[in-house]
């Protein structure tokens, strides 16, 4: 553990140009990481502008640096730099308000629809900056798509929540072609046995599990390249849990997931990285093993082990 | 503890009678209030009926008019504009009763029959021309006050100097029920005429198409314009100090008395507009902008009411800012919006004041055929006819009254049918 840190503030003062940008917090990181570096057991306590962990991954697809969130004078967010590699699955954990569901909507620019959001920072999808003036928000949706806390379908047809996203895009050349995509997104959500001798029944007629998994299918309908999913079982019972969860593995395939949950168990078995969000800040990340066996910090072994949150 | 626990719960139970006491109260106050309400109702609706009943039907007196040419064409050539068919119904009625003699008397007689009789042998004579010179037995709409005196509204046992009606007359009207010459029947005439001085002859129709007319105008534009600025207020409009200005002002607006509306429909269509007076197209002008608010107000809440994981439903899948209005919160808010435009109608159909501002008050015989007619409306039709002083007006009064709420149960009625046949369960 000692060593990996010590490697890890090695490997930074090793290139310090490339932190140039941060020099003015750089001593303030410092203190706490040396600090663990020479009393192993003790971990980092203050609150820092810095992240413990590693922010960055390897081929990453989602880059989000120094990211701000004001909500008129509320500092929702404060400097997050994270990155999402393709195809991972990434849970976002931490206690009710610490920004977490705030810095999801910050991928798929969500928050553009609350009037008194401002995003400062970056973020880029595929070195994209999606708060490029060039860049609408109708298109970046297309490609990072969502599913929410409560089952939402449409109160339409099964068949015509599916095919909603793929007919306003206009992916679908024909009736037959249509057909195809909503069947195939079905299948991939799990739900076509279930619902294909019934599609013109309402989407809202369903229950729980199967509408959260309606919507799944609804998203990756457009064929998007990252989903996002805001605590998409808080309102299932465990069994309904359990199907969506081996969805998420399954599609973690072919998608790039970052997921937001309060269910420590969830985030173990979902997520290949953690990340540890605290009034606003991101406090540390890293594998998903690494924060459930060994966390990094008092605040996220708190958070864990039950005492806070 | 369990001394402590004890005390509370013997705190509690001796405070339970009192709760009951006060629910028991409270019950009794809403049922009394209740029951207060339908009681008005009911002697408001009783009353309403008993008076306005007798309305929907008219005495008729059975005559046998002799198309005679001499007297329809004295000169030899017959001019139907201008032959004496009122000479006709005098002598079928003197030949009904020979003994009547003396001009006084006669002249009485002649007033048992309407004026209708003389225009009723001309349409017959119009649309059979060889009924010229034969016999015809006809019936004929008896006049308001032998059917006030038939339908019990006279009463014959006051001195005669102080009913419209005289002991003569009485007898004659008795002669003539005894052989079968008179009888009440239903009255066309309330739905198929315009107004006139004659209460057998006054009908509604004109009022029913001025307001007809009215309406259409009225939703034409107040639906299009109240359903757009709504969807603009609360979907596209950045909230600003501008914004929360116009919802005040809207909200104010719909508290604005209707009388005010009318005066700005006088100043602005009529006296600047130069649109011409006492037309449906200028009152439903003036009806629009005072449902305006009601539409806009009812619209907004409607849409607010669409759940937003909808919205955001429909954002996430990147659905264009018009594309969730139109395929989402639209849908789900129209049977609201609706709901409220018939609401705001139906207060337009019974809203009178303001029409009095813009000449709609004006006493018009011809039933309107078009927006730019002349035209009265149910409700002020329901105000003339209540300002006049003939007996037989005050039944067709309280019979307009029952049509003008007939139409409005059927339109509440309507946004009952609507919003249930159109909700969506979310």
């Amino acid at each position: 553990m000692a060593g990996m840190t010590e490697m890890k503030i090695t490997e930074e003062e090793a290139m310090p140009e490339a932190r140039s940008a941060d020099s003015a917090v750089e001593p303030a990181r410092h203190r706490p990481m040396g600090a663990t570096a020479r009393k192993a057991v003790e971990r980092v306590t203050e609150l820092g502008e810095q992240t413990v962990g590693e922010v960055r991954c390897e081929n990453p697809f989602i880059v989000t640096e120094n990211v701000d969130v004001y909500y008129g004078d509320n500092h929702a967010i404060q400097n997050v730099t994270l990155e999402i590699g393709k195809s991972e699955v990434i849970a976002l954990i931490g206690p009710s308000g610490c920004g977490k569901s705030t810095y999801l909507r910050c991928l798929n620019r969500m928050n553009d629809s609350i009037e008194s959001a401002r995003v400062t920072g970056k973020i880029a999808l595929d070195g994209q900056d999606i708060y490029g003036s060039d860049l609408d928000p109708v298109a970046l949706r297309a490609r990072v798509g969502m599913v929410f806390q409560k089952p939402n379908p449409f109160p339409k047809s099964i068949y015509d929540n599916v095919a909603y996203g793929p007919r306003i895009h206009g992916l679908a050349a024909d009736r037959a072609e249509l057909d195809d995509i909503v069947h195939t997104s079905l299948d991939r959500a799990g739900l076509l046995k279930e619902v294909k001798d019934r599609m013109d029944e309402p989407g809202t007629g369903l229950s729980g599990g199967q509408q959260q998994r309606l919507c799944i299918a609804r998203t990756i309908a457009v064929n998007p390249e990252v989903i996002l999913m805001d605590e998409p079982c808080s309102a299932l019972d465990p069994i309904a849990t359990a199907r969506i969860e081996d969805l998420i593995d399954e599609l973690s395939q072919d998608y790039a997931i970052v997921i937001v949950t309060h269910s420590m168990q969830q985030a173990a078995r979902v997520s290949k990285r953690v990340a540890y969000f605290h009034l606003g800040r991101l406090v540390e990340v890293d594998e998903t093993d690494k924060i459930f066996t060994n966390p990094r910090h008092k605040l996220t072994e708190d958070y864990i082990t039950g005492r806070i949150g | 503890m369990t001394a402590n626990r004890k005390n509370s719960r013997e705190i509690v139970e001796a405070g339970l009678a009192r709760r009951r006491r006060k629910e028991a109260t409270f019950r009794a106050t809403g049922m009394l209030a209740t029951a207060v309400g339908v009681i008005f109702l009911g002697v408001f609706f009783g009353t309403l009926v008993m008076q306005g009943a007798s309305a929907f039907k008219q005495t008729f007196i059975k005559l046998d008019v002799e198309m005679s040419e001499s007297v329809l064409a004295p000169d030899g050539d017959l001019d139907l504009a201008y032959a004496d068919f009122d000479g006709l119904v005098r002598d079928a009625l003197r030949r009904g009763f020979p003994a009547v003699s003396g001009r006084k008397e006669r002249r009485e007689l002649y007033r048992l029959v309407s004026v209708a009789a003389g225009y009723q042998l001309r349409d017959e004579l119009t649309s059979d021309p060889s009924l010229l010179g034969s016999t015809i037995t006809i019936w004929v709409p008896a006049s308001s006050n032998v059917d006030m005196l038939v339908k019990g509204n006279i009463d014959p046992a006051i001195d005669e100097s102080l009913r419209p009606i005289s002991d003569a007359q009485a007898g004659w009207i008795e002669s003539l029920q005894q052989a079968d010459r008179l009888e009440t029947r239903f009255n066309k005439a309330l739905f198929t005429n315009g107004d006139s001085r004659e209460p057998e002859l006054a009908g509604i129709k004109g009022a029913l198409m001025g307001s007809f007319y009215m309406l259409v105008v009225t939703v034409a534009l107040a639906f299009p314009i109240g359903v757009a600025a709504a969807i603009y207020l609360e979907e596209f409009a950045p909230r600003s100090r501008w914004s929360d200005l116009i919802e005040v002002n809207i909200n104010n607006l719909a508290a604005v008395p209707s009388i005010v509306f009318g005066l700005l429909g006088l100043a602005v269509f009529i006296n600047w507009m130069a649109l011409p007076r006492s037309a449906p197209l200028v009152g439903g002008l003036v009806l629009s902008l005072l449902t305006l608010p009601v539409i806009i107000i009812a619209s907004r809440a409607a849409i607010q009411a669409v759940p937003p994981s909808i919205r955001e439903a429909a954002l996430s899948l990147g659905a264009s800012k018009m594309q969730v209005v139109f395929h989402h919160v639209l849908p789900l808010a129209l049977p609201g919006m609706l709901t409220g435009t018939i609401i705001g109608m139906s207060r337009a159909l019974g809203e009178s004041a303001p029409l009095l501002m813009i000449g709609m008050v004006a006493f018009i015989v011809d039933v309107p055929g078009g927006f730019t007619d002349p035209a009265t409306a149910l409700p002020v039709q329901v105000y003339l006819w209540a300002d006049s002083p003939e007996r037989a007006f005050a039944e067709r009064t309280s019979a307009a009254i029952i049509v003008l709420l007939g139409f409005l149960l059927i339109m509440n009625l309507a946004a009952v049918i609507i919003r249930k046949r159109m909700e969506r369960k979310w």
